[in-house]
């Protein structure tokens, strides 16, 4: 196996100060690409969602969308509904009721003799090919290295040779900062470095949008700093994101909007200013005072 | 003390010995490669969403791990040519009929084996890879599949080994694997210590060179960068070395 260049990458060392500061993540021709869509049209656009498990209603009517180049932050607390959200948008759960649009275009169903009914699995992979997410768990593949996970999907979903794979899984991993460490296990690594290699392996594939769920929450507080810094520089290169998070001063220092979620509502929307100086609703202000403390 | 070393030698490098151990090893690794591919059918078939698949791997396991092995072998050899009248055909062999007995009666031990392994993978492996866009048959075969034999190696090990003697009960059927062919020896020449001691010490190798195969097995399944040893299943994890 080549190794990578061990080029001098920065390593985010003891840097508690906002964000640790990283190169491109995004090809200059990806970022073009990007900055060419019309920023007018939603991205990722949820319609009317709604979800639930058994008799729980988990999204009760969910309507937002994301532009291009959004940044959307997405809070409130444990079970309203947030991650749930997210994996509908991911098309990994079904909705009961609604719509999901991905570029314009509705997915996750079919019209069949004037009825719509979701797609067969095989067909949703397809569709999910332009959405990428990152867990609260990294989720890595335990059985294949750091490059190994940020190849699989070039190999096995986009059906690129491994030769190229390698080049271009290599190079991600260089952006994120993890060069050197392309031939460890996930075991091997830290949360941090974990979480890194989960978001180049999102990255690789050139998605449309980004879906972060609670991306820091599983990190020692000392390693959530050098997965926020690799965020916010996704965010500057203009990537569509959709953040679920805990973390008050990146939503309010990265997001361009921030929402509020409770009991399967959005309670308030609003530019991270007014949403955090001073929210409109109660339930907000009420979150906003109990995660500050 | 009535043991002779010369008859014991004899049988040791006799051909009939020799010859038994390769039909030994031929019907357990045949056997166990149908079983597993029936397991994985059935184990399947057990968390399946509809109801009667569900009811037919269950029942499946029952007789098959309830009917005692000599049973099965006797009914596929004996009975069933008397159910189905395409089985009285010259083909029909007894090792035929105990690669099927046995492969079935694998399946179910197989089948419950890879149904633990396949539940020990965190839901959250398949979520990953299904975010990526892989369809169902890659997240199963690249991701699913690797982490469900690192699991099952030690139980799947140790399931082999002992169909690897219940394959002795094919001498019943008169299949010429190592015990039949120990008990055909022992009838000429009633020299019984020397014989059975002789196909003993033929089972504890070929155990032995499985156990090694193990070994080896489970060496490739450790997913350290660092040199690889055996795993440890109460110590620390295997610590990176730079």
């Amino acid at each position: 196996m080549t190794e990578p260049t061990r080029e001098p990458t920065p390593e985010p060392a003891s840097r508690p100060a906002p964000y640790a500061a990283i190169g491109h993540l995004l090809d200059d021709a990806q970022i073009r690409e990007l900055e060419a869509r019309p920023t007018s049209d939603f991205v990722v656009e949820a319609r009317d969602v709604w979800k639930r498990y058994g008799a729980n209603e988990v999204l009760k009517g969910i309507s937002f969308g994301v532009h291009r180049g959004d940044v959307k932050a997405i809070l409130g607390p444990s079970g309203s509904g947030k991650s749930t959200l997210l994996r509908c948008l991911a098309l990994l759960e079904p909705i009961d009721r609604g719509e999901v649009h991905l570029d314009g275009v509705r997915v996750g169903v079919r019209e069949s003799r004037g009825r719509v009914v979701a797609l067969p699995e095989a067909t949703l992979a397809r569709e999910r090919r332009d959405i990428g997410m990152v867990f609260q768990r990294f989720n890595l593949f335990p059985h294949l290295t750091a490059l190994g996970n940020v190849m699989i999907g070039l190999t096995e979903v986009r059906d690129r040779p491994r030769g190229e794979a390698r080049d271009v899984a290599a190079t991600m991993l260089e952006r994120v900062g993890l060069g050197h460490r392309a031939g460890h296990y996930p075991s091997e690594l830290s949360g941090g470095q974990q979480q890194r290699v989960a978001i180049a392996r999102a990255l690789v594939l050139n998605p449309k949008v980004m879906l972060f769920d609670e991306p820091t929450s599983a990190l020692d507080p000392e390693l959530v700093g050098e997965v926020l810094g690799v965020m916010a520089e996704l965010a500057r290169e203009g990537m569509t994101m959709i953040v679920v998070t805990h973390e008050i001063g990146f939503a309010r220092d990265v997001a361009s909007r921030a929402v509020m979620m409770d009991e399967g509502v959005i309670v308030e929307e609003g530019s991270p200013d007014e949403f955090f100086a001073k929210p409109r609703e109660e339930r907000t202000r009420k979150f906003l005072d109990a995660v500050r403390t | 003390m009535d043991f002779d070393g010369a008859t014991f030698l004899e049988a040791l490098r006799s051909d009939a010995l020799f010859q038994g151990v390769q039909l030994t090893i031929a019907l357990t690794v045949v056997s166990f490669v149908f079983g597993i591919a029936i397991g994985l059918v059935v184990a399947t078939l057990r968390d399946s969403r509809r109801r009667p698949l569900r009811a037919f791997a269950w029942v499946y396991i029952w007789v098959f791990r309830g009917v005692p092995t000599l049973v099965q072998l006797l009914f596929v050899w004996d009975a069933l040519p008397q159910l189905v009248p395409a089985l009285k055909g010259e083909w029909f062999s007894p090792f035929i009929a105990a690669t099927i007995a046995l492969s079935l009666n694998e399946a179910a031990y197989a089948a419950e084996i890879i149904r633990g392994g396949l539940l020990s993978i965190d839901d959250g492996q398949r979520l990953a890879a299904r975010a990526l866009g892989m369809l169902p048959r890659k997240v199963f075969t690249k991701v699913v599949a690797p982490q469900v034999v690192r699991v099952v190696i030690p139980t799947a090990a140790n399931d082999f080994i002992t169909l690897l003697k219940i394959t002795s009960l094919a001498s019943i059927i008169s299949v010429h694997e190592l015990m039949g062919y120990t008990q055909t020896e022992v009838a000429s020449s009633f020299r019984f210590a020397e014989w059975f001691a002789a196909c003993a010490i033929y089972y504890l190798v070929i155990v032995s060179i499985f156990m090694a195969g193990q070994a080896w097995l489970e060496r490739r399944f450790v997913w350290t960068s660092v040199a690889r040893g055996p795993r440890s299943v109460i110590g620390l994890p295997a610590m990176s070395r730079r």
